[in-house]
């Protein structure tokens, strides 16, 4: 298990734990930090203030309740489908890749990706914006046509971590699937 | 060289015995199928398995794979006794599993071959999944990870789903031999939906000669006049009569139903029914009591009057200067007149149909108990033969304007020295002669001082009219919410997860080193909007015929605006 210090392409640090469960299963593991107590706290303070002067104009308390229904929703509905707490691959040789990705409250997004489907894993760059990013992907190609590559995949989305830690990930999933 | 098993969870704690199942060369992988325990006699072990093969579907070739041992106390001879078996059960490759109690990793070794690694896949499913997989779920419109009919997951669950007749035996049977599998504890299933399937046939059968009669009702020759077709294609409850018709005729067939997509939708269609008409129930039992059909007849009258009255309003408003704007006094008195008398007339026949209206509610709010979907339309379609004027007022004021933008536009051109090509659809110029370029300019003139009348009847008109429209479509969305909704898709999405599945996961089980791989293989249900997209009943959604960027062009240019559309062919 190594954990160093890999940031993402904004710089904020995430961790990368690299599990080897036998000479052809590996495991990847890119974690981001968790939702800071102090964003949430600014989040709310402006919500109410904004709440608490348009009662203090108004005199209407369902100006009030409604604030905080909205507050709690919203705190919900992030944790539960946008803050991705973690994501995962896991390698196994001969049978195929899966692709997972874990959010703040506990849900799971699995997809499963079998080898025959599999043409290759490399690292692509993309230009965004002002930006040149690489990210790794998977090359997916139909069993009847192997030489053409039907669809990519990207991997690590949420998190997009850096060069340093894709060129890691990238080397040890070679070595898996090379071998079969 | 990689050999993959295929465990069932359910022989995670079996007595040892022999394991049955099926070797899937190409892939390299065995799935094992059931645990035949010991003591047994091996004859009758090879007879049985021959039995079972000769039954299963499509000729699964079920064989002896290997031992399983899972020594308790007093077992000791165990061992020695299993690995002798390889010798009577001749096989290319003998597998033997052994478990310790209290260690979760199983050992394994593959005789008479040579191995370098081996991967054990243990997992956890169930019939209908199985089932589902094997007949190449999914349906068409969704991707799947597991869509190539030649990988390995895919021959397992085909192998499941063809291998019936070996789950017949358990070991609480009293038979010679005695064997575990995944049946052995139960399978699923619950009174009611066997109840449900007895009832089925002869409550297809009412259905279907209810449907023969509906539908000699309709043939009537004095339905296909001209007039009422055309009406019943425009109005909604006639629409949703007719769709409504059309899956009850589907559901009316006495064969089952012949894949997953066809139950999922007769499924679906039944749920839709049952849920329609509990809300039409509600809905007659909220109405009926406490006089509220009086209630709303009393107010409909003076509600109508009131309409009438600020349109009256508003149309001495456009008579007088409205806004502060100046119109021209003839034009306006002439169109304002006009439509006052349009007015007038229909209060007239309001108040002459007002001592029907509380008959006509009555009977109107019977339909609701065929379902909230035609209380919903009859509502629809009450409202658009109610606010008929409106309509008339918009196509009036639409025809108008546009009439008067087509001649300005072309004076424009004309004003310009430019004719408009139809031939070639495009904008050339022309020389013309002083008497037509006089009167061109005249009317040029003419027509844009009185721009500004035309144009603010049809901006008041058309807003009305929208406004009718936007009431309409809120109506239709919801009908066409309710009819093409997969609420029992859903519902088992929530109850039962596994039956939908979109794919598998894995999960590393443990690693101790020396022993095999161990993966736990899960069913990954479909997510929830990947259900409702698979599983929507097809409707005649009506859906936004333009996008907005040309429905704001033809109001501009004062086209009349059809908004929603009804889409006439099904699409599967």
């Amino acid at each position: 298990m190594e954990d160093e210090a890999f940031t993402d392409i904004n710089g904020k640090s995430i961790s990368l734990d690299c599990q080897s469960h036998s000479s052809l299963c590996s495991e990847f593991i890119v974690s981001v930090p968790k939702v800071s107590i102090g964003k949430v706290m600014v989040y709310t303070c402006c919500v109410w203030l904004l709440a608490y002067a348009v009662f203090f104009f108004t005199e209407n308390t369902a100006v009030l309740s409604s604030a905080i229904f909205i507050t709690l929703v919203g705190m919900m509905l992030h944790i539960h489908f946008v803050k991705v707490d973690h994501e995962s691959l896991l390698v196994i040789g001969s049978l195929g890749i899966q692709v997972s990705s874990s959010y703040a409250s506990g849900r799971e997004t699995t997809t499963f990706i079998e080898m025959s489907k599999i043409k290759d894993i490399v690292i692509n760059e993309a230009i965004y914006m002002h930006q040149i990013i690489y990210y790794l992907c998977v090359l997916l190609k139909e069993p009847s046509d192997p030489n053409a590559v039907s669809s990519v995949v990207p991997l690590f989305q949420s998190s997009k971590p850096r060069l340093n830690c894709l060129v890691k990930v990238y080397k040890s999933c070679q070595e898996i699937i090379s071998k079969c | 060289m990689v050999l993959k098993i295929f465990f069932p969870q359910c022989c995670n704690r079996a007595d040892s015995g022999l394991l049955v199942g099926r070797w899937i060369s190409s892939q390299d992988s065995a799935v094992v199928l059931a645990v035949i325990h010991y003591p047994f006699i091996p004859g009758h072990v090879k007879q049985y398995i021959q039995q079972v093969s000769m039954q299963a579907k499509s000729g699964v070739e079920l064989s002896v794979l290997g031992s399983w041992s899972l020594p308790k106390d007093g077992q000791e001879g165990m061992e020695s006794f299993l690995r002798d078996l390889s010798t009577i059960f001749p096989q290319e490759r003998w597998l033997q599993i052994n478990r310790e109690v209290g260690k979760m990793g199983f050992t394994c070794q593959v005789l008479q071959r040579d191995q370098s690694k081996t991967l054990i896949l243990d997992i956890h499913w169930l019939y209908t999944v199985a089932l589902e997989l094997s007949d190449g779920l999914p349906p068409q419109n969704y991707k799947s990870s597991l869509t190539c009919p030649s990988s390995p997951l895919i021959q397992m669950f085909q192998t499941v789903a063809n291998s019936q007749p070996l789950f017949f035996l358990d070991r609480y049977d009293d038979g010679p031999l005695k064997s575990t599998h995944w049946q052995t504890e139960g399978r699923e299933a619950s009174i009611i939906v066997e109840l449900l399937k007895q009832a089925c046939i002869p409550l297809c059968m009412l259905i279907g000669w209810l449907l023969s009669i509906w539908t000699w009702i309709c043939n009537i020759r004095i339905f296909s006049l001209y007039p009422l077709r055309f009406l019943s294609s425009k109005l909604s409850t006639c629409v949703q009569l007719s769709y409504r018709t059309e899956y009850m005729r589907l559901l009316s067939s006495p064969k089952p139903a012949a894949g997953h997509t066809q139950f999922m939708r007769k499924a679906n269609i039944v749920v839709s029914f049952l849920v329609d008409v509990a809300l039409g129930m509600l809905l007659i039992w909220w109405l009926y009591r406490d006089n509220h059909i009086t209630m709303l007849a009393n107010t409909l009258v003076p509600a109508a009057d009131h309409v009438a009255k600020e349109l009256d309003e508003l149309l001495q408003w456009l008579m007088g200067a409205p806004a502060g704007l100046k119109m021209n006094r003839a034009l306006d008195q002439v169109l304002g007149r006009f439509f006052l008398y349009h007015i007038h007339l229909w209060i007239s026949y309001i108040h002459l149909m007002s001592p029907f209206i509380e008959g006509i509610l009555w009977y109107g709010g019977l339909s609701a108990c065929l379902g909230l979907t035609f209380a919903l339309s009859l509502l629809s379609d009450m409202v658009a033969l109610l606010t008929f004027h409106i309509y008339c007022f918009y196509v009036y004021g639409a025809r108008l304007y546009c009439l008067k933008i087509y001649g300005l536009s072309s004076l424009w051109r004309l004003f310009r020295g430019k004719k408009w090509n139809v031939l070639r659809q495009r904008v050339d110029s022309c020389s013309y002669d002083m008497d037509q370029l006089f009167i061109g300019t005249l009317l040029f003139t003419v027509l844009l001082f009185l721009l500004p009348t035309t144009a603010l009847y049809y901006l008041v008109f058309t807003l009305l009219r929208l406004l009718v429209v936007l009431f309409q479509g809120v109506l239709h969305l919801s009908v066409d919410f309710i009819n093409s909704f997969p609420l029992f898709a859903m519902s088992l999405r929530i109850t039962r997860p596994y039956r939908l599945a979109e794919g598998v996961k894995f999960r590393v089980l443990c690693e101790e080193p020396g022993t095999a791989l161990h993966l736990l293989m899960e069913i990954n249900p479909l997510k929830c909007s990947a259900v409702v997209q698979t599983y929507r009943t097809p409707t005649y959604s009506c859906y936004p015929k333009d996008s907005w960027a040309a429905l704001v062009k033809k109001l501009f240019v004062g086209e009349l605006i059809y908004p929603w559309r009804h889409k006439t062919t099904k699409t599967d």
